[in-house]
């Protein structure tokens, strides 16, 4: 069953609000990174708003699905969209990366505990999410209601450790794992396929028994049609790998690896944000 | 002399002492902590038998995870895994975890708080013939400087057993070092253990196995010897002679290197004046610097350290390598009497 027409509408006006908390937070910060939240907002609005089972009044219902971001530089979007799904105010997006905030600059569970994992430093995610889903195997067997998300950016995939996770995954045939990659095509000193090639990246998943889509990731039917058959996949883990156009939404930053790891910070830079995102006109 | 109440076992100083591998006190004791509770699950980087987890993946096959060869996912799915309620045990060699693995044992296991216990097995150069590349010698060194870490080191099997199943019911994430060859068994089933607190073993104030003698002999030490892991036993040895030879000595079994007992460690140094540590690791950054640390700031005293000096290890047998980097009965002696010179 694909998205209503008023659902995606509904999701198109979140993901905007989202990516307009985002630029605000990170312009307010002074420092962290662009491009990966913004191009990550649309997979972000999709889950919190209507694929997870979750309750951000009880964030530790035992029955929620877990949504577990491995690169945690990206937390601008975790923060946004956890913000206006009733986490916690939106006003605290203000307080991003500043002494005493509960959001720190690479999440942190000890300040905000509401988080499944603290993560930062690159490749150990995906680990985190296997080893939670095998514990709810090992409890509630192959019939669990649970999904485990993980999120992954594509320059994140130069870690050894993911591969290690990858392949233990596929020999556990872990059916409720669903992996998602950022696939935007930049990290912080180049394009991916410069630095350290990652293509055939969908033949290396599958060559690890992973059941493997590719979508565009910023087409909430394209994300519904992959997470729906991420589901209905019994015998294998899945990745959805989101082609994604790096800061999303700000037309002058889009595709620049240079905005891997730096926000607006002149007049003029967040006078183009922020006009790009009708923020003011 | 020996302190009755610690009921350490009575042919400690025969020819004959009986001798068990500390690795399989581990693994008698993560069996009997999995029986006690079952949310403990075991996982392992393809070093099963080394380590000691073959009677526990043979008793819960259903809690039993094969990783691989691959130990940096080994420390993350741990800490997965704890996420979910589960207190995940993980073995590999010590060199390996918490060597290779050590950034994903700070971010994902202590910097998240979740309470995975790390097994270190195959610990110090008494590896022996496997030579350097097996040989941990800067594990305590490694996980000590993580916070809420905690780091037991015990001296034999027995220590072993009792720290497993006591660090099974911490909510703190943990490393238990363990070494492979067989040493002599110091304790007893009824000799105290506790996380977190040191135990005075030996002192020539005492007179043991006499109840008539209870009380302490009046006066200072001339020298304390703290000790962690199989070496303890040598320390004993060492207090035993210089004892014969009228030197007034106290020996401090000290298996929980994290958190450190200070009570003990500056008590012993106030009585003694002069303190002598013995480990088989780095002598930068392991036991020794840690009791340094607490008495450069409680109460300075003058130190030797006994240790592997800045090097790695070779092949050889346990008892030449332990003699080659200095660590040997004849080392220890030396260093008490180097010490004294001092006071």
């Amino acid at each position: 069953m694909s998205l209503t027409p008023e659902k995606i509408k509904f999701l198109e006006t979140k993901a905007l609000d989202i990516r307009r908390s985002i630029i605000e937070s990170l312009i307010e910060a002074k420092s962290g990174h662009t491009a990966g939240p913004l191009d990550m907002a649309d997979i972000f609005t999709y889950l919190y708003f209507h694929a997870l089972k979750h309750d951000p009044k009880k964030p530790a219902w035992p029955y929620r699905d877990r949504l577990i971001l491995s690169n945690g530089h990206i937390c601008p979007v975790l923060y946004a969209t956890m913000a206006h799904a009733g986490y916690f105010p939106i006003s605290e997006l203000a307080t991003l990366r500043k002494l005493g905030s509960r959001l720190q600059g690479h999440p942190h569970r000890d300040w905000l505990p509401m988080l499944e994992t603290s993560s930062g430093p690159l490749g150990a995610g995906l680990s985190q999410a296997v080893g939670m889903t095998l514990a709810d195997r090992i409890d509630n067997g192959r019939t669990s209601g649970k999904y485990f998300y993980c999120l992954l950016g594509d320059g994140e995939l130069d870690e050894g450790n993911n591969w290690e996770a990858i392949m233990f995954a596929g020999k556990e045939k872990l059916h409720n794992l669903i992996a998602i990659v950022d696939r935007n095509n930049i990290q912080i000193d180049g394009f991916t396929e410069d630095i350290m090639p990652l293509n055939p990246l969908p033949d290396k998943w599958r060559a690890f028994n992973w059941h493997v889509t590719e979508i565009d990731g910023h087409n909430f039917n394209d994300i519904d049609r992959a997470v729906g058959e991420a589901k209905a996949v019994f015998d294998k883990p899945s990745v959805i790998i989101a082609n994604t156009i790096s800061s999303k939404g700000i037309p002058a930053f889009e595709r620049k690896y240079e905005w891997h790891g730096k926000p607006p910070t002149t007049s003029e830079e967040i006078m183009i944000a922020r006009k790009a995102l009708g923020i003011v006109a | 002399m020996l302190i009755p109440s610690q009921k350490l076992n009575p042919n400690l100083f025969d020819k004959d002492v009986e001798q068990i591998p500390i690795r399989k006190g581990f693994g008698e004791g993560l069996l009997k902590a999995a029986e006690l509770d079952k949310r403990i699950v075991g996982l392992c980087a393809d070093l099963v038998e080394s380590t000691h987890m073959n009677t526990f993946k043979a008793k819960f096959p259903e809690r039993f995870i094969e990783v691989g060869v691959a130990e940096q996912n080994l420390a993350g799915l741990a800490s997965g895994m704890s996420a979910m309620g589960k207190i995940p045990f993980i073995t590999s060699y010590a060199m390996f975890s918490p060597g290779r693995n050590w950034e994903q044992i700070r971010t994902t296991i202590a910097y998240n708080n979740r309470p995975v216990k790390i097994a270190g097995s195959h610990a110090g150069v008494s590896v022996g013939p496997d030579g350097g590349t097996h040989q941990a010698i800067e594990d305590i060194a490694i996980t000590r400087v993580i916070p809420r870490m905690v780091v037991i080191s015990p001296c034999d099997a027995i220590e072993a057993f009792k720290a497993t199943i006591a660090c099974s019911r911490i909510d703190s994430p943990t490393y238990i070092r363990l070494a492979r060859e067989k040493t002599p068994i110091i304790t007893t089933d009824e000799t105290p253990f506790e996380i977190g607190k040191a135990e005075i073993l030996f002192d020539s104030r005492k007179v043991a196995f006499n109840p008539a003698h209870k009380a302490s002999v009046a006066g200072k030490l001339d020298i304390g010897i703290i000790a962690t892991g199989a070496l303890l036993y040598k320390a004993l040895k060492v207090a035993r002679k210089l004892n014969q030879e009228g030197k007034r000595v106290a020996v401090v079994n000290l298996s929980t290197i994290k958190p450190l007992d200070e009570d003990t460690v500056v008590r012993l140094a106030r009585d003694a004046g002069a303190i002598v540590t013995v480990e088989e690791h780095q002598v930068a950054g392991g036991m020794g610097s840690a009791v340094a640390e607490c008495l450069a700031k409680n109460y300075p005293v003058p130190m030797e350290f006994i240790g592997v000096r800045d090097q790695f290890g070779q092949s050889g047998t346990p008892d030449e390598l332990l003699d080659l980097y200095g660590m040997g009965e004849k080392d220890i002696h030396s260093a008490v009497l180097k010490l004294l010179l001092r006071k």
